[in-house]
């Protein structure tokens, strides 16, 4: 089979799966064409297409080893750290493919913030954690640097509990108050992207009902892309949700046709526990 | 018994005890060392006694402190050529140290116990430790000033007490204007001389050119010669004055030697001494030990000069190691390809700290000293050839030879600790729009400085110990100047040094006189050890408080 010939029989296929999606009205942010993923010789993402619009959440679902976060980690290029890994396709950011040979990475690493499954903030203290992408850009003026780490812990929820010990190592901060630290330092450089990769999967109930609200206040100035687990969590915060399948995207739909009346056995199968 | 086995609890006990002997003998070397070493500072008392064998028809009086005693066979004696009572299965025999080596060459002798008298303990005899010719144990008679005796007995003793302390005050003064004074005027005299030579070659001068400099350099000579001269005479003065006072002693053995004051170093009566006292004689002498310069083919006098080397030449071979270890650390770890090549070079920097330590020594006498140091000379330092300036064993090549032989103890260790960095750091940083070298000094570096500390710690303790590598490239017996010193450019590279560990090995069993030597074996062995400790211990807080600094919890 041709490259051609595949590519018209993934579009038709996507369309399928795009049925219960109406974008008309959303700006669109992210653009994936006929994303295609290899590591080596093992094809993980079998050519996606989706479209993510602007100030929304997009969850994608699926079971484990499914590609979701594959998928999320080629929005900001971070699966260019592995080796053996190979894309084919495009992504496009307001238009421009993030896999031009002339994209400079880490400035679209700045636009496109990431949050990680296990909270990672650096052996550093609070302040110089939120401080560390505004340092990067060469800012070192003390006041400037004062005024973004506040506005930064405090849109992320985290200033109240945080601003008698800015300057205490983040290491004593509870998982979910990493976590929130994690989402204030991403949101310190003003990206236009959150990527977030699981990022309620190591925390506690209640850790995790306080970063729910926290994308959702954060969806205002932010277009949100979430990888989760958790089906619960995708129908309570997401806009849009995409289920994904074995490297594919199985069904793309707003979040509350997708979870009432999905489109697909497969999705049906998964929401509702008969499998995964 | 079998229950006994499956329990564990012999192994808990193997382990245990594994610890428990690994501690004894760390514990028992130290202890060793610092008994030996730090008695020897401690006044001994002087004992007198007669001693008459067999043989002899007159009694001869002994006078000295009591080294060690042993306990011999009679037979091992006899036929070792002694005489030994009859009837005797068993001898004792002490081992006295009795000074006045410039009266009799045996300064250490054997006396069995039973052909002495009751030990005698003078109060006024009298212990001198002297510029040359070891201590001398006798009496004070006289008290001389200008050649005529001025007091007498016990007169005499207090004349010279309340002399000494000037007297000590003159030597230091005449020390201070042979090292410090008269040692800058030399070292000026040798730059002119190589310069003079430098001008007589410089072909780009004209002849009425260099004619000019040579006079300039001239007049400039002259004025140092005057300024040598001032201070010879100053020193002369200085001597003549020393040279007034002497006191006379008598020997046990009734022997009369007059002794210049200004060749007496210290002065103690041990019998006639207060705990109080001999603890304040003791805390001196080990001070004038840790302070002073050696005498006497090292076997007296202090190891100043050596811990200065040893010090100097661990903390020169640490601003080298160091970067170099860590950026190819750093390379290797972050940046090479992970592949054969990378697999052997690593394979082969572990190796490298299996090569015996005499091999480096070779290595920097070839390559540093000869190589290196020879082609300096020829480029740099031309004037002053054929005598070398960087072409023969110094500081330098010594430290460089060290900072080879511990590389691979900093690589690794440095290694370590970037591998210790994991991946889910990395990534948060390279998500915030760093790049990869933004990451490693931003974060890696630092976060794994620790681990770089650990490195540094094992290099100087392995460096700080090394003795072998160091005589072939840098460390002499006795060196005349210390790297650091007064004069322009104050650290001089290119110099001899010496060593604490190689000091340990001349006195020990270089020296001509291994008795007199031995206490000092153990005492610059403590000296070395507590050296050690303090630089690893200084390394150690340092790597804690950036431990401290970056704590991570250990995933």
């Amino acid at each position: 089979m041709s490259d051609s010939q595949t590519h018209s029989i993934n579009v038709a296929q996507s369309t399928q799966a795009h049925r219960g999606l109406n974008l008309d009205r959303e700006d669109i942010c992210l653009t994936a064409e006929d994303l295609k993923l290899y590591y080596g010789e093992d094809q993980a993402l079998k050519g996606l297409d989706i479209r993510i619009p602007k100030n929304r959440i997009t969850a994608f679902i699926g079971p484990s080893g499914c590609g979701k976060s594959t998928f999320l980690r080629c929005f900001n290029r971070m699966n260019d750290l592995i080796d053996a890994a190979r894309i084919e396709g495009t992504i496009r950011l307001d238009g421009e493919n993030i896999y031009d040979k002339a994209v400079d990475v880490p400035e679209l690493r700045r636009r496109v913030g990431m949050v990680f499954q296990k909270p990672n903030p650096f052996p550093k203290s609070i302040y110089e954690n939120v401080a560390y992408g505004l340092r990067l850009q060469g800012v070192n003026n003390r006041r400037r640097l004062d005024e973004v780490v506040e506005k930064s812990l405090k849109r992320a929820a985290l200033w109240d509990e945080v601003k008698d010990r800015l300057h205490e190592n983040a290491f004593g901060l509870s998982g979910g108050q990493q976590q929130r630290l994690v989402i204030a330092r991403a949101i310190a450089i003003d990206p236009e992207v959150l990527l977030l990769d699981e990022p309620c999967s190591a925390l506690d109930p209640l850790a995790t009902l306080k970063i729910e609200e926290l994308m959702i206040e954060l969806k205002k100035d932010y277009t949100l892309v979430i990888v989760t687990h958790n089906m619960q969590q995708a129908a309570r915060v997401s806009d849009y949700t995409a289920f994904m399948y074995m490297g594919e995207l199985i069904e793309y739909a707003d979040t509350d046709t997708l979870f009432t009346s999905p489109a697909k056995k497969q999705t049906e199968d998964y929401i509702t526990g008969r499998f995964g | 018994m079998n229950r006994w086995f499956k329990s564990g609890t012999p192994w808990i006990w193997l382990n245990a005890g594994a610890v428990a002997a690994s501690l004894v003998m760390v514990f028992g070397l130290i202890l060793m060392i610092a008994v030996n070493g730090l008695s020897f500072f401690w006044p001994s008392e002087v004992i007198e006694f007669e001693y008459q064998t067999e043989q002899d028809a007159e009694p001869r009086r002994i006078m000295g402190e009591l080294q060690r005693s042993e306990t011999m066979t009679a037979q091992a004696m006899r036929d070792a050529g002694f005489t030994v009572p009859e009837g005797q299965d068993i001898v004792v025999r002490h081992l006295i140290k009795r000074g006045n080596r410039d009266l009799d060459s045996r300064d250490f002798q054997w006396y069995l116990a039973d052909f002495m008298s009751e030990w005698e303990r003078p109060r006024d005899a009298v212990v001198l430790e002297r510029l040359q010719w070891g201590d001398f144990f006798g009496y004070i008679r006289e008290y001389q000033e200008d050649g005529e005796t001025v007091a007498e007995g016990a007169a005499a003793r207090t004349a010279f007490e309340e002399r000494m302390p000037q007297t000590r005050e003159l030597v230091q003064q005449i020390q201070r204007i042979e090292r410090i004074e008269i040692g800058r005027v030399n070292f000026e005299l040798e730059r002119l001389r190589i310069a003079q030579r430098g001008v007589e070659r410089a072909d780009e001068l004209s002849l009425e050119e260099r004619g000019q400099r040579q006079e300039e350099l001239e007049a400039e000579r002259e004025g140092l010669d005057a300024r040598y001269a001032e201070l010879e005479a100053e020193r002369n003065a200085l001597r003549e004055e020393l040279a007034r006072f002497a006191i006379v002693l008598e020997t046990a053995d009734g022997e009369h030697s007059t002794i210049p004051l200004s060749r007496i170093v210290n002065a103690w009566w041990p019998n006639d001494m207060s705990v109080p006292a001999k603890l304040r004689h003791y805390v001196g002498s080990f001070w004038d030990f840790m302070t002073g310069y050696p005498r006497e083919a090292n076997t007296e006098g202090g190891i100043l000069p050596a811990i200065f080397g040893t010090v100097l030449m661990v903390i020169l071979m640490s601003i080298v190691v160091t970067p170099f270890g860590v950026l190819a650390a750093i390379y290797l770890r972050e940046y090479a390809k992970q592949g054969p090549l990378v697999r052997t070079i690593r394979i082969s920097v572990n190796n490298l700290a299996g090569v015996p330590s005499i091999v480096f020594g070779v290595f920097g006498l070839g390559f540093f000293v000869y190589l290196i140091g020879g082609n300096i000379d020829q480029i740099f330092f031309r004037d002053a050839l054929p005598s070398p300036t960087f072409g023969s064993p110094a500081i330098i090549w010594a430290s460089l030879t060290l900072a080879l032989l511990t590389l691979p103890v900093v690589i690794v260790s440095t290694e370590e600790g970037l591998t210790r960095i994991g991946a889910s750091i990395r990534h948060g940083s390279l998500a915030l729009g760093a790049t990869k070298a933004e990451t490693l000094w931003r974060l890696i570096v630092p976060l794994s400085a620790p681990a770089m500390m650990t490195g540094l710690i094992l290099a100087v303790a392995r460096a700080a110990g090394e003795v072998a590598p160091l005589m072939l490239v840098g460390v002499v017996k006795l060196a005349p100047t210390l790297p650091l010193d007064g004069n322009f450019p104050y650290l001089h590279l290119d110099r001899a040094f010496m060593h604490l560990g190689f000091h340990i090995f001349d006195v020990g069993f270089q020296s001509p006189n291994v008795e007199a030597g031995r206490p000092l074996v153990y005492a610059t062995a403590l000296v070395l050890v507590m050296l050690i400790i303090v630089l690893n211990l200084t390394a150690i807080s340092i790597r804690n408080y950036l431990r401290e600094k970056y704590r991570a919890d250990s995933d």
